[in-house]
């Protein structure tokens, strides 16, 4: 395998696979509070926390890459004060991939978890509580089990996500190869050089079945718990 | 074993402001849609924080705006049935039954659970999911799981009222065996007069968020003044009867009141205890003791009130003893007979004007 995609081409593989995996994650407890925060509850300033959720979507991904640099980077001050206080270094890391990946993806996270917190019917709820179900017990015995189909199909959309991140990834960790270059960046490593072509369809091939993989894995996930959820 | 509720609240549209007291058995909120029933309810759960007011529970307060007190929903030991049943999809039928006892961190009795299962018929369901019972099955699910969270009062939002005919049929004797059996107070919500009727004790008239008439039910359905807020078409007294016979043609003979009453399909074993329920537009009047009359029901009692609307129609209730039967007649044939208050009176009632729906224990 590493012969045929050459040492290089598998490193940025499984660094992707690594980084996804970190970023979906870590990201996904925070996903299903802002969901939540979002979908249930009304607060002044609602419409800022939404638009800062989505902002990611819809800058340029350089310029959220630009703009982790700004506050992450070694010199930035909440960068500097990662490193003296938890020794963590995110800027031209795998972590700051990591980070570049979640953030990146988070949007599409929060959405699909959103809308299925939308279609339980609180009345559910209401009848939880009445059966003495204090709030978090509802939440864990009910509401819960009843989004888990989205929280799957979001989960699935943000490591899809993350595996296809390059804008702000190479702005904000670069592309150094063994270390930060994910599997974007190398296939467009790839295509800078002549006679790396063949390498890069390689890389596409990889990056096309682990999309799909994916994506039918959690159809056939979510269909599953889906069918369970509705009572069948 | 009480509840008291005094209760105010604005919405947008109309005030709510109600007081009434619910003793042991079936108390029936009554009104049409829109009358302030299923706010009142939702504040006895919890569900909705009135603006101010009091609600205590066989001693324990659930609500007191002047003192700050507000149970939380999960501690007021309540079993709240909706219209809608609401049983959680992701569970099976088994699950949802025990669901309270689940979350309320107790053991569930296993002897309990079983006659609450057999009292509502729902053993062959208990492995099954809500997505395949039918709308009856669910309710009388929910019912169970109400019951199974040990409630100190359980709340009947109009639990029939998303079913048809058949499966409110399917239903109502289950409710009739859960009044007798629960031995805890019913709050019992509804805007159909049978249904009152059949299974209340104490009836709760409420109009646009006011109370207007609070009583026995018998006492309740029989007052003329009571009419409009029940509908014109739907008023009707409530009597006791007990079953005396069936005969070979498939009418039974009952005891009440005011003489025998001869119905078809009355099921219930000889000397057993029915409600029947007689609307006041079906019910007519002779001073004399009919003669030459295919009606076989003639009941004999006194005019106890008369009362003349602005329309055309004017309502007679009659006293037999100690029960009452209203009737509505033209205002022409009342002035027509002289009709007051003290007269000796006959009412015809024909066997097929009383519904099956309004036969009950």
């Amino acid at each position: 395998m590493s012969g045929w995609l050459g040492a290089e081409g598998w490193a940025a593989v499984l660094l992707s696979l690594k980084v996804s995996i970190w970023a979906t994650a870590l990201s996904l407890p925070l996903g299903v509070a802002v969901a939540w925060l979002l979908a249930r509850k009304e607060f002044a300033g609602k419409q800022v926390v939404n638009g800062i959720v989505h902002l990611p979507l819809i800058l340029p991904p350089v310029v959220t890459g630009y703009l982790l640099l700004l506050t992450l980077g070694r010199r930035a001050p909440v960068g500097a004060f990662l490193e003296q206080t938890f020794g963590l270094v995110l800027a031209f890391r795998w972590t700051g991939a990591a980070l570049a990946a979640a953030v990146m993806a988070f949007p599409l996270m929060v959405r699909a978890i959103r809308l299925a917190f939308e279609a339980v019917d609180p009345g559910l709820e209401a009848a939880a509580a009445t059966l003495g179900a204090p709030r978090w017990r509802v939440f864990v015995t009910v509401t819960l089990p009843l989004i888990l189909p989205g929280i799957l199909t979001g989960a699935v959309l943000a490591f899809a996500k993350a595996m296809g991140e390059f804008g702000a990834t190479i702005t904000f960790v670069s592309a150094i190869p063994g270390r930060t270059q994910t599997l974007p960046s190398a296939i467009y490593g790839f295509l800078q050089v002549p006679g790396g072509e063949t390498q890069a369809v390689r890389l596409v091939i990889v990056s096309v079945t682990v999309a799909m993989g994916a994506l039918v894995a959690s159809e056939i996930l979510a269909r599953r718990v889906g069918k369970r959820v509705a009572g069948q | 074993m009480t509840l008291e509720v005094s209760l105010r609240h604005h919405f947008e549209a109309f005030r709510l402001d109600v007081d009434f007291n619910a003793p042991m058995g079936v108390t029936a909120l009554f009104g049409k849609s829109g009358a302030g029933k299923t706010c009142v309810v939702q504040a006895v759960a919890g569900l909705l924080r009135p603006d101010a007011g009091r609600i205590v529970l066989n001693g324990t307060c659930l609500f007191d705006s002047a003192a700050r007190i507000d149970l939380p929903v999960h501690r007021r030991r309540l079993g709240y049935v909706f219209q809608d049943a609401r049983l959680f999809p992701h569970m099976s039928v088994t699950e949802n039954l025990r669901y309270a006892a689940r979350v309320q961190g107790r053991r569930g009795v296993p002897a309990e659970e079983a006659r609450v299962v057999e009292m509502l018929g729902i053993g062959d369901l208990l492995a099954r999911r809500p997505a395949g019972l039918s709308g009856g099955e669910r309710q009388r699910v929910a019912i169970g799981r109400a019951l199974l969270a040990e409630p100190a009062l359980l709340l009947l939002d109009e639990p029939m009222a998303a079913l048809d005919e058949a499966r409110k049929a399917e239903i109502l004797p289950y409710l009739e065996r859960l009044r007798d059996a629960a031995g805890l107070p019913i709050l019992f919500v509804s805007h159909a007069v049978s249904e009152v009727a059949r299974l209340a004790t104490t009836v709760v008239v409420l109009q646009e968020g006011q109370v207007v008439r609070h009583g026995p039910t018998a006492d309740v359905l029989s007052d003329p003044d009571v009419v409009p807020a029940l509908g014109v078409q739907d008023a009707g007294a409530m009597i006791h009867a007990r079953i005396v016979a069936h005969h070979p043609d498939g009418l039974s003979e009952l005891q009440t009141c005011g003489g025998r009453l001869f119905l078809p399909g009355v099921s219930g074993a000889v000397g057993a205890c029915l409600r029947v329920r007689i609307r006041a537009q079906d019910v007519i009047l002779s001073r004399g003791v009919p003669e030459g009359l295919s009606a076989l029901n003639v009941l004999a009692g006194r005019i106890v009130s008369l009362r003349t609307g602005e329309g055309s129609g004017a309502l007679v209730r009659i006293a037999c003893d100690e029960e009452h039967i209203l009737a509505r007649i033209t205002r022409r044939s009342a002035e027509a007979m002289g009709l007051a208050e003290g007269d000796a009176i006959h009412a015809i009632v024909k066997s097929v004007s009383v519904a099956q729906g309004d036969i009950g224990g």
